[in-house]
This record gives structure tokens, sequence and C-alpha cells, in this order.
């Protein structure tokens, strides 16, 4: 089975992914927290990264988070990449969600 | 009850993929399959449940939650509701009988927070699962995993909370069971039953509408939720937290998500309430003991992880 390594360079964080683990379960094994965890099922965004460098293979991502023009651009949800070469990833700041209207009446 | 609204009925879940899905929601947390239909939803039930379905998966681009349905005693009380509805001033859509498999019409509304709801009277009666409806033994055999008794409640985020009140309670006879209020008085959390249950349906104050939190299953027992936790781990399913007790209901609970990020809660126990009971309330300054009631603190995930 092959290894690979990721990192982080936002962080500078660096961690070994067996071939077939996704990034963040990698991540999580190895105790390190330089990627948010939320649902850890391409659902909820809040592992999103910036692949800069390497290869890798895609589960399915919620279109909502990972729209085709951000494939595009290398931004995955870090729980559905899985390396088929070492990776360089950076941090993405995490989206405001936007503002709606609240009126506010005492109980 | 007192507008005819009954109980919880069914919750439509998006999915990214199907049987992925079904196999999370049947293996692993013992709903029953019980139909699918030519969209390629898939139709279950938990055990206790008499109708046919409580829970339909459809495979989407993006999880999430499609609708809520409640179940009203009977036509009559629809036609108010619609009516009671309308001169509220929603828009309401009619959902033609079968458009879910043995399910009467359906009347749908969006309310201002982003969710959409359902009414509707008829769902096909096939009994509890596994068991005679004449000298019923005490539960069927042959239940996978952590064998959920029924559908219970959703918890939604999303805003306009006092909007949402106002339809739930005024014109659906919800009534308040717990709330969360802010150092203002505004309330950040309203927990609504037609039950005696502490609520039938939650939401939480959020800036982006219509967002899911979770969908939640009941167990019989604190051992049930340890044992659900056991299968958590024996099955690597991703965990969010638990097993713990809210503060909010005192329910003893374990939260985790399907393979496509939509949270699931198990849980068991909590408080009752009946319609002379007043709200009980939690000042947001206590909010991570109201919801996490052993570590007092909240996690992000809890608020910001979202379907």
């Amino acid at each position: 089975m092959a290894v690979f390594h990721v990192i982080n360079r936002t962080t500078g964080d660096r961690f070994r992914c067996d071939e077939g683990q996704s990034v963040l379960k990698a991540m999580e094994l190895v105790g390190k927290k330089c990627v948010p965890v939320g649902c850890r099922g391409g659902g909820c965004g809040f592992c999103k990264i910036r692949v800069v460098e390497g290869e890798f293979r895609c589960g399915k991502m919620s279109k909502a988070h990972c729209p085709p023009e951000a494939l595009d651009k290398g931004e995955v949800l870090a729980c559905r990449i899985y390396p088929r070469t070492d990776l360089m990833i950076e941090c993405m700041p995490q989206p405001a969600a936007p503002l709606a209207e609240q009126t506010k009446t005492k109980p | 009850m007192k507008k005819g609204v009954m109980r919880p009925g069914h919750v439509q879940i998006r999915v990214l993929d199907i049987e992925e899905a079904v196999k999370h929601y049947t293996d692993l947390m013992g709903l029953i399959e019980t139909d699918r239909d030519e969209q390629g939803r898939v139709y279950l039930k938990a055990w206790t449940e008499v109708d046919k379905f409580s829970v339909v998966l459809v495979e989407a681009d993006e999880p999430g939650c499609d609708f809520m349905g409640f179940k009203v005693v009977d036509e009559a009380a629809l036609v108010q509701l619609e009516k009671d509805l309308v001169a509220y001033g929603l828009d309401v859509e009619q959902i033609p009988e079968g458009e879910l498999k043995d399910c009467g019409r359906r009347v749908r509304f969006t309310v201002p927070s982003g969710h959409a709801f359902e009414l509707y009277a008829d769902k096909l009666y096939t009994g509890k699962w596994g068991v005679t409806e004449v000298n019923p033994e005490a539960w069927p055999r042959g239940l996978s995993g952590m064998k959920a008794v029924r559908f219970d409640h959703c918890l939604f985020y999303g805003p306009e909370l006092a909007a949402v009140y106002d339809i739930f309670v005024n014109v659906l006879g919800f009534h308040l069971a717990e709330q969360v209020l802010d150092p203002e008085g505004t309330r950040i959390a309203q927990f609504l039953t037609v039950s005696m249950k502490e609520h039938d349906i939650a939401f939480i104050h959020h800036e982006e509408k219509g967002k899911f939190h979770h969908a939640s299953f009941y167990l019989e027992t604190w051992e049930d939720v340890l044992r659900a936790a056991d299968l958590i781990s024996m099955t690597d399913t991703s965990i969010d937290i638990g097993p713990t007790r809210h503060g909010l209901t005192h329910g003893k609970t374990i939260y985790f998500f399907d393979p496509s990020g939509n949270r699931n809660e198990v849980f068991c126990g909590g408080d009752y309430t009946y319609p002379d009971h007043k709200p009980v309330t939690w000042q947001a300054e206590q909010l991570g003991k109201a919801i996490f009631y052993h570590d007092r603190q909240l996690n992000e995930r809890f608020l910001t992880v979202l379907t």
C-alpha cells in the first residue's frame, strides 16, 4: 500500500496519508488539527481546503460547497479527497453565512 | 394538538449516495426499508411506527432536508389548517395524493426561517413492524443496529424565529415547551410540541436560511444510547458528540452523521410537558450547559456544521 505525505503550507503541518484514506481522516488519526473537522461526509463544507500541488481522487461532495468552478481551482473537502501523490494543501477562510433579515420580538 | 396537528409524520432527507445512505439508516440505525419509487426515493420506518414510512431518502447533489411533514387528525382539520395558513399569508402548495407512495394529499408551505413543512391526514396504515396487532410481543426479533424506536423530531437552523413561532403556535396549535433567551429577552432557540414530548420540532437562530441540524430518533434507555455509541465506533461512523445529556429537555443523547454529512441523533429520556406548563427557559449565557449538560461548553461544530 502506498503512503503519501500531505503538507499544509498555511500551518506548516505535515502528516502521512495511506492510499485510500481521506486527507481529513489521516490528519485526525495523527491528532493534528490544521483543517477544521465537520461532518466528515462531504456535506457541511467545514473542511474545505485548496490543493496547491499533487494528484488526488474525489469522493462525492455537496455541490453547495464544491461547485465545478471550485473544483477547477483545487478547492475541495478534505474529508472526500484521497491522495494519489504527495499533496501540498492550504487552508481556506471560512465563508461567512449570508445575512438574513431578523425580526426580534420579546417572548 | 388543539388545531388538529397530531405528530411528526415524515422527513425527506437528501443524500449524496442513496445506497450508502440506505445502509446507514437500516443496518446501523435499525430503520426498515418499506418501499422505493420511480424517482429512486427510498422509504423507511422505525419498528413502532404504525404508518408505512417516516423517513424518505432522495439522492441529490447537496445533502440536507427537503421537508418535514406532520400528520393531522383528519381531512376536515387539514382543510381548516390550509385555510388558516392562507389567511395568515403563507403560500400553500398542493402536493397530490400518491406523490409520496401511499400518502394522501399534502399541503406544503415554507416558513420565514426557510424551511418547508407539510401537513397531511392520510398515509397507509401498515401497523407496527414485526409484532401482531393483537396480543403483541414486547419487541420484534430481527431488528438491526441501534433498533431505533421511532422518528421523533427535527432541529432546524434559520432566521426569523419570532415569525416561525407565530405560525407554529398560533396557526398550527403547537405549544412552546422550552426556549433559550438572550439577555435582551430575544428567543434564540424554541422547542415546540403538539404532544407531551419536549419537542416535536425545534429551531435555533442562525443567519442563513433553511439549514438542517439533525433528525432525531428515539431509543428506550441510556443503555441503548451507549450501545448506539458502540455501534458508531464499530462501523467507524462519523461521530459529533456524546453520549451525553442535554440541559434543554434533559434528554440523554448521542449525535453522529450519515454518510452525506446530515446529522442524526438517537436519544432517550427527556422531560414531559402539558399545555398548562410554562415554557422551560435557559439563558443564552448558559447555552453551553443548556446544550451539553456535562461538558458545559459548546463545541463549534454544534453551532456551525449543518446541511
